[in-house]
C-alpha cells in the first residue's frame, strides 16, 4: 500500500486548524440548518415540540461531532475506511434479521436512544472505502477488467442488502453514490456507456415483460411507475402525495403566502410534512424566491465542497470529498425531484432540514470528513 | 519548487481526477438548473392555476373505525358488546380557548382539573380539527345539559360514541380480557402502522381474548371523503368506503358454569377449569378473586388499581393458565403410569408404608403419621400414601415420569388464545444440569414422586392431564368454537402411546379413591350412580416443615398465617364409566384438600353435568341439609347481573 507521507510540520495543528476550516461551508450548513428548524417550527403550527426541539439538539450534537472529526488527521480516517465500511455491511445484516419494521420493511436499528438507519451509514461506508480502494490502486491499473469487478462488488453487496429490506430508491442511490466514484478516480469511459447501454435494454425488457408469465417485478411495483406517470391514477395513495404536493408548491407563487400561513401544508392534505414532504411546506410559504434560495445555497455547498475536492492533491481526500459531495448532492436533488413530481416516490429527506435523526448526524459526519480532508491538505511550502 | 509530499501517484492523477470532478460538478450545476427550472414552472408560470386548485382543495379524508367484532360465549349470549356511549369531544380550532371552555365545561358536569390538563395535553398531540374525546360515559341528563348550553361552549360536540361493554363483569374478566387506548408499546409490538392507529386513544385489545384475537376483532378502518371549507371545517361527506367490523368471536365457555363457579369459589384465592372431553372444549376456567374490567374501562381510581395490583391474592392474574403450582398428590398418576409401563412394578406388589421413608440419613415423610400399613398401588393412589410414591419413584427414576408427564400435556404450551401463559416446569436431569447448574439427586426424585420439589403445573394442564387419563386420546384444550360464524374445525384426538391397561388400573383407583370410604375425596363422591365421580386430591406443601416441628406435631394449617397454609388441589373426571368433563381445582393457602378443593370440585362437575344446579339427590344423604344451604347462598351471589340483555338484543337486530 502506497502510504502517504504528509509534511507534517506544514500541517496546521492544534487549535490553529481552527483558521484552516472552510468556513463558507460551515456556515452554509448553520444556514440550511436553521432554515429547517423555522419551517419545522412553522409545520407544528407555531410550536417548538414535537420537531424543532429536537432537531436543535440534534443538530447540535451532529456539529460537534462535525468539528471534532475536522480537527482529527485525514490518515486516520483513511486507515479506518474499511473499518467503517464492514461495520455498515454487517448492520445491514443484522437490520435484515434483527431490525425493526417501519411502514412494512425492515430499516431500522433499535439504539434505544435514537433509531438507526444502516443504510445511511452506509453510504458513508462505501465513499470512505472506494476511495481508499483507488488510493491504493496504481493508476494504471484502474481500467482493467479484475480491478473494475472488485470495486463492482463493494458497490453491489451494500446496494444489493438495501434492496432487499425493501428500499428500492435508497438501494439504487448507494449504486448511483458508488459508481460516481468509479467514474472520478478515472475508470474508462468506455465501461459506463457500455453499462448504460445495458441498463436501457434491462428497463426495456423489464417494462415489455409486463403481463407476461415472466415478468420482473411485482404487480404494485408496476403500479406505482403507473402512478408517477400518471398521478390521477390513484388519488388515495402515493399519487395523491404527488398531486397535493404540486398544488401546495404552485399555490406558492413567487413570494409565498408568508410565514406559517400556507393552507395546503397546514391542513392535512400533506402527509410526511415534517419529512420527506418539507419542501413543500417551505415553498408553500416562502414561493419561488424561498424555494430557489435553498437551492442556491445547496448548491454553494455543492460549489465549496468541489473545488475542496479538485485543489486537494491527496488522491484519498479528493475523492473522498467529491464522493460525499455527490452523496450530499443525491439527497436535496432526489428529494426535490420527488416533490416536484420529476422522480418517483422514494423514501429520501431534505438534507439538513427533514426531521430526523440518522441522515441529520450522517451528513454532518460526512461534512465533518470533508473538513478535515481540506484541513490536512497535502501542502507545498510557501516562500 | 520543492514537493511537500511524496507520492507516486500523484502526477497522472493531477490531470485525470480534476478533469472528471469537474465534469461531475457541472453535471450537478446543470441538475440544479433544471430543478430550479422545474420551480419556475410550478411557482411562476402555472402558479395561477395551482392556486385555483388549491382554493378548491376541500377533499379531507378521515378515518372511520370499524365496530369491533363481539365475543360470545358458547351458547350464543353476549360477553363483549359496544355499548352507546354520550361523550363529549372537543376541536382545538374551534374552541380557540380550550382552558377557558374545558373549565367553563367544569362548571356543568364533573371535570377534575386533573382531566383538564390531560386534555389539554392530549389536543397538542394531534392536529387543530381532530376530536378528541373529553370525557365520556355521561348520563342522558348531563348530556342533554352540555348540549343546551353548546352556544357558550365553542368547539365541544357532544356525540354518541360506542365503547366496549363486558356483560358480565368479572366473571370472563381473565378469559374476554379487556381493551385501552393504544399505547407507544403497543404500536412497537402490532404488526404493521394501521391507519386506526392515528385515531386519538383507539381502543385495541390489552389482555385475554380482547389482545390476543385483536387482529380478528378490530376490524378493517374506513375512509371517508369529506368536503372542507378553507378552515378545514368538514361540510358534508362526498365519499365512503365503509368500514369492515370485526369478526365477531364465539368462545367454548359456558357463562353459567363459569358464573356459578366463581360464585363457588367466591373469597377464595382459587381456580377452576373444566373440560369437555370429546372436543377439548374448555367450558370452564375461572379464577378469582377478579376483577371488574368495565371498572378499568371507565378510568379506575389509582388507589384502586394499585390495590389490584398489590393484593395477595393476586386479581389481575389468571391463575387457571398463568400461575403453575406444585401438582403434589395429583401427580402421583403420572409416577404411577411411569412405574406400570416401565415395569418396574406389579399391580399387586405392596409396600410398607410406617409413615416415614429412609434413605440413608435423610428420611422422607408420608402425609399420615401413622402410616399406611402395606398398600398396593390402587391402595396407594386412594389413601395418597407418600411412602409408596417415594419408592416407584426411585425405581423409575426422573427421566422415565418426566416423558409420561409430557405425554399427558404437562410441562407443555397448550395454544390458547389468552394471555400470559405458564408453561409450568416437569424437571429432568438434563434441566437440573443445565439450568441450575448441579447434579441431581436421588432426594430431587422423592420429592418429584410426590409432585413436590421442582415439579410445577398449571390447573389448566392439570385439567388437560386428567383428561387424557379418562379418555386414553391426546385431548387439546380448545377456546374458541366459531370466528365470524365460522365454526373453528375441532380435532380428532389422538390415542396416547400408553397401554390401555395402565390407564384403566389408575381410573379405578381414581374411582376408589373418591368412592371407597376410606379414599381421601370420599366425602365428595357424587352420589347418582350414572353421574359417578372420580379424582384425586392432592395438599401442596408451601413451606419447610423443621425436624423439630414434626417432633412436637405438624402445626394445624388454622394456626398458620394465610400465606403459609398448604394448596389445596382436586382433579377428577365423571361419570366415571362415561366420561364427560375433567376438572382441576386449585385453592391456594385452602389448607386440607379433600375438605376445601373436592367439594368445590364436585359442585362445579354436577353443575355442568345437569346444565345447572344440580338436584339435591345427587348428594349423598348425610350432606343433603347442609350443602343446600350453602347452594342457596350461592345461587344468591351469582344472581345474573344480565339485567340489560334485552336492551342489547334489540340494538343488535337494529345494527343487521
Amino acid at each position: 500500500m502506497i502510504e502517504f507521507k504528509y509534511n507534517h510540520s506544514e500541517a496546521p495543528r492544534g487549535m490553529i486548524k481552527i483558521f484552516y476550516l472552510n468556513w463558507p461551508l460551515i456556515l452554509l450548513i448553520a444556514t440550511v440548518a436553521s432554515f429547517g428548524f423555522l419551517i419545522l417550527y412553522s409545520v407544528a403550527e407555531g410550536d417548538m415540540v414535537p420537531w424543532a426541539k429536537p432537531q436543535m439538539i440534534r443538530f447540535a450534537i451532529g456539529f460537534s461531532l462535525m468539528i471534532i472529526i475536522a480537527f482529527t488527521h485525514i490518515d486516520f480516517w483513511r486507515r479506518i475506511s474499511i473499518l467503517i465500511y464492514i461495520g455498515s455491511v454487517i448492520l445491514l445484516l443484522l437490520v435484515l434479521s434483527v431490525g425493526d419494521t417501519g411502514m412494512g420493511a425492515k430499516r431500522w436499528i433499535d439504539l434505544k436512544i435514537f433509531r438507526l438507519q444502516p443504510s445511511e451509514t452506509m453510504k458513508l461506508g462505501l465513499v470512505m472505502m472506494l476511495a481508499l480502494y483507488y488510493d491504493w490502486l496504481k493508476p494504471e491499473k484502474v481500467s482493467k477488467p479484475f480491478w473494475v469487478l472488485l470495486p463492482l462488488i463493494m458497490i453491489i453487496l451494500p446496494a444489493g442488502l438495501v434492496i432487499r429490506q425493501p428500499d428500492l430508491g435508497t438501494g439504487l442511490l448507494i449504486a448511483f453514490i458508488g459508481i460516481s466514484v468509479m467514474f472520478l478516480a478515472g475508470v474508462s469511459g468506455w465501461y459506463f456507456s457500455g453499462g448504460l447501454g445495458l441498463t436501457g435494454i434491462f428497463l426495456f425488457v423489464v417494462w415489455v415483460s409486463r403481463n407476461t408469465p415472466w415478468q420482473f417485478l411485482k404487480d404494485y411495483q408496476y403500479r406505482r411507475i403507473d402512478t408517477f406517470l400518471n398521478p390521477s391514477l390513484d388519488p388515495l395513495g402515493s399519487g395523491y402525495h404527488i398531486t397535493q404536493s404540486k398544488i401546495a408548491l404552485g399555490s406558492g407563487g413567487l413570494t409565498g403566502r408568508g410565514f406559517m400561513q400556507g393552507t395546503q401544508s397546514q391542513l392535512n392534505f400533506l402527509p410526511e410534512k415534517h419529512t420527506d414532504f418539507i419542501f413543500t411546506t417551505l415553498a408553500e410559504e416562502f414561493g419561488f424566491l424561498g424555494a430557489i434560495s435553498l437551492l442556491a445555497i445547496y448548491g454553494s455547498i455543492v460549489i465549496f465542497s468541489g473545488i475542496s475536492a479538485i485543489v486537494n492533491r491527496s488522491r484519498y481526500g479528493s475523492l473522498l470529498t467529491s464522493g460525499l459531495t455527490i452523496t450530499f448532492f443525491s439527497y436535496f436533488s432526489v428529494n426535490i425531484a420527488m416533490v416536484t413530481g420529476l422522480a418517483p416516490v422514494v423514501g429520501v429527506p431534505l438534507p439538513l432540514i427533514s426531521y430526523g435523526g440518522s441522515a441529520m448526524l450522517v451528513l454532518l459526519l460526512s461534512f465533518g470528513l470533508i473538513q478535515s480532508a481540506h484541513v490536512h491538505k497535502p501542502r507545498t511550502k510557501t516562500q | 519548487m520543492a514537493r511537500a509530499i511524496v507520492n507516486k501517484s500523484a502526477a497522472p492523477d493531477t490531470k485525470l481526477l480534476p478533469r472528471r470532478a469537474i465534469i461531475l460538478l457541472g453535471a450537478q450545476m446543470l441538475t440544479i438548473g433544471v430543478l430550479g427550472w422545474r420551480m419556475r414552472k410550478l411557482q411562476i408560470e402555472d402558479s395561477e392555476r395551482y392556486r385555483l386548485l388549491a382554493e378548491e382543495n376541500r377533499v379531507n379524508i378521515r378515518i372511520i373505525p370499524p365496530r369491533r367484532g363481539l365475543v360470545f360465549d358458547n351458547k350464543g349470549n353476549i360477553l363483549a358488546h359496544n355499548q352507546q356511549n354520550y361523550r363529549i369531544v372537543i376541536i382545538r380550532e374551534e374552541a380557540k380557548n380550550s382552558a377557558k371552555v374545558l373549565s367553563d365545561l367544569a362548571k356543568i358536569i364533573p371535570l377534575s382539573k386533573d382531566d383538564q390538563t390531560q386534555v389539554l395535553s392530549e389536543i397538542k398531540r394531534h392536529r387543530a380539527f381532530v376530536p378528541v374525546k373529553v370525557v365520556d360515559n355521561l348520563t342522558w341528563e348531563q348530556f342533554a345539559q352540555v348540549a343546551a348550553n353548546s352556544p357558550s361552549l365553542p368547539g365541544l360536540i357532544p356525540e354518541v360514541g360506542y365503547s366496549r361493554f363486558y356483560i358480565e363483569n368479572e366473571v370472563m374478566a381473565h378469559l374476554v380480557g379487556y381493551v385501552g387506548p393504544v399505547s407507544k408499546k403497543d404500536l412497537a409490538r402490532l404488526p404493521k402502522s394501521n391507519p386506526l392507529f392515528q385515531i386519538p386513544a383507539f381502543n385495541i385489545g390489552k389482555t385475554g381474548v380482547e389482545r390476543e384475537l385483536n387482529s380478528d376483532l378490530m376490524g378493517i378502518a374506513g375512509v371517508s371523503r369529506q368536503e372542507v371549507n378553507a378552515s378545514g371545517r368538514v361540510m358534508r361527506e362526498l365519499e365512503r368506503n365503509k368500514a369492515r367490523s370485526g369478526v365477531d368471536i364465539q368462545l367454548t365457555v359456558n357463562t353459567d358454569l363459569q358464573r356459578f363457579a366463581m360464585a363457588r369459589m367466591a373469597n377464595l384465592s382459587a381456580s377452576a377449569v373444566v373440560l369437555e372431553l370429546k372436543t377439548g372444549n374448555i367450558v370452564a376456567m375461572a379464577s378469582t378473586p377478579s376483577f371488574n374490567p368495565n371498572e378499568i374501562l371507565s378510568g379506575i381510581s389509582q388507589e384502586r388499581w394499585s390495590n389490584l395490583l398489590t393484593d395477595l391474592m393476586r386479581p389481575l392474574s389468571n391463575k387457571s393458565v398463568s400461575d403453575a403450582y406444585p401438582p403434589a398428590s395429583l401427580f402421583k398418576m403420572v409416577v404411577a403410569i411411569a412405574a406400570l409401563e416401565n415395569g418396574v412394578v406389579s399391580k399387586t406388589e405392596k409396600v410398607d408404608c410406617s409413615g416415614v421413608y429412609e434413605i440413608g440419613d435423610s428420611r422422607y415423610h408420608c402425609w399420615s403419621n401413622k402410616g399406611h400399613g402395606f398398600v398396593n398401588l390402587e391402595r396407594a393412589i386412594e389413601r395418597s400414601c407418600d411412602v409408596y410414591f417415594y419408592e416407584i419413584a426411585k425405581r423409575v427414576g426422573i427421566d422415565s415420569i418426566a416423558k409420561i408427564a409430557k405425554l399427558f400435556g404437562l410441562a407443555t404450551n397448550h395454544p390458547l388464545p389468552v394471555s400470559a401463559i405458564s408453561k409450568g416446569l416437569i424437571p429432568t436431569t438434563a434441566w437440573k444440569r443445565n439450568t441450575l447448574k448441579s447434579k441431581w439427586v436421588l432426594g430431587d426424585t422423592l420429592n418429584a414422586g410426590i409432585g413436590q420439589g421442582y415439579v410445577l403445573a398449571t390447573p389448566l394442564q392439570i385439567a388437560v392431564m386428567t383428561a387424557r387419563i379418562a379418555t386414553g386420546t391426546k385431548v387439546e384444550p380448545r377456546l374458541i368454537n366459531a370466528k365470524g360464524g365460522a365454526r373453528v374445525l375441532k380435532t380428532i384426538f389422538n390415542k396416547i402411546e400408553v397401554s390401555s391397561d395402565s390407564l384403566n388400573y389408575i381410573r379405578d383407583s381414581m374411582v376408589s379413591a373418591v368412592n371407597n370410604p376410606r379414599g381421601t375425596g370420599y366425602q365428595s363422591r357424587i352420589f347418582e350412580p350414572a353421574n359417578m365421580f372420580s379424582g384425586k386430591t392432592g395438599t401442596a406443601q408451601v413451606r419447610r416443615i423443621t425436624a423439630a416441628e414434626r417432633e412436637k406435631g405438624v402445626t394445624k394449617n388454622e394456626n398458620l398465617p394465610w400465606e403459609k397454609r398448604d394448596h389445596a388441589l382436586f382433579t377428577g373426571f365423571a361419570p366415571s364409566f362415561d366420561p364427560k368433563y375433567s376438572i382441576s381445582v386449585i385453592v391456594e393457602h385452602g389448607g386440607s384438600a379433600s375438605k376445601v378443593a373436592a367439594p368445590i370440585a364436585r359442585d362445579i362437575m354436577l353443575f355442568a353435568l345437569h346444565d345447572g344446579i344440580p338436584p339435591i339427590t345427587a348428594y349423598p344423604p348425610e350432606q343433603r341439609e347442609k350443602v343446600s344451604k350453602k347452594l342457596n347462598k350461592i345461587l344468591e351471589r351469582s344472581r345474573s347481573k344480565r339485567e340489560n340483555v334485552d336492551e342489547i338484543t334489540d340494538d343488535m337486530e337494529s345494527r343487521t
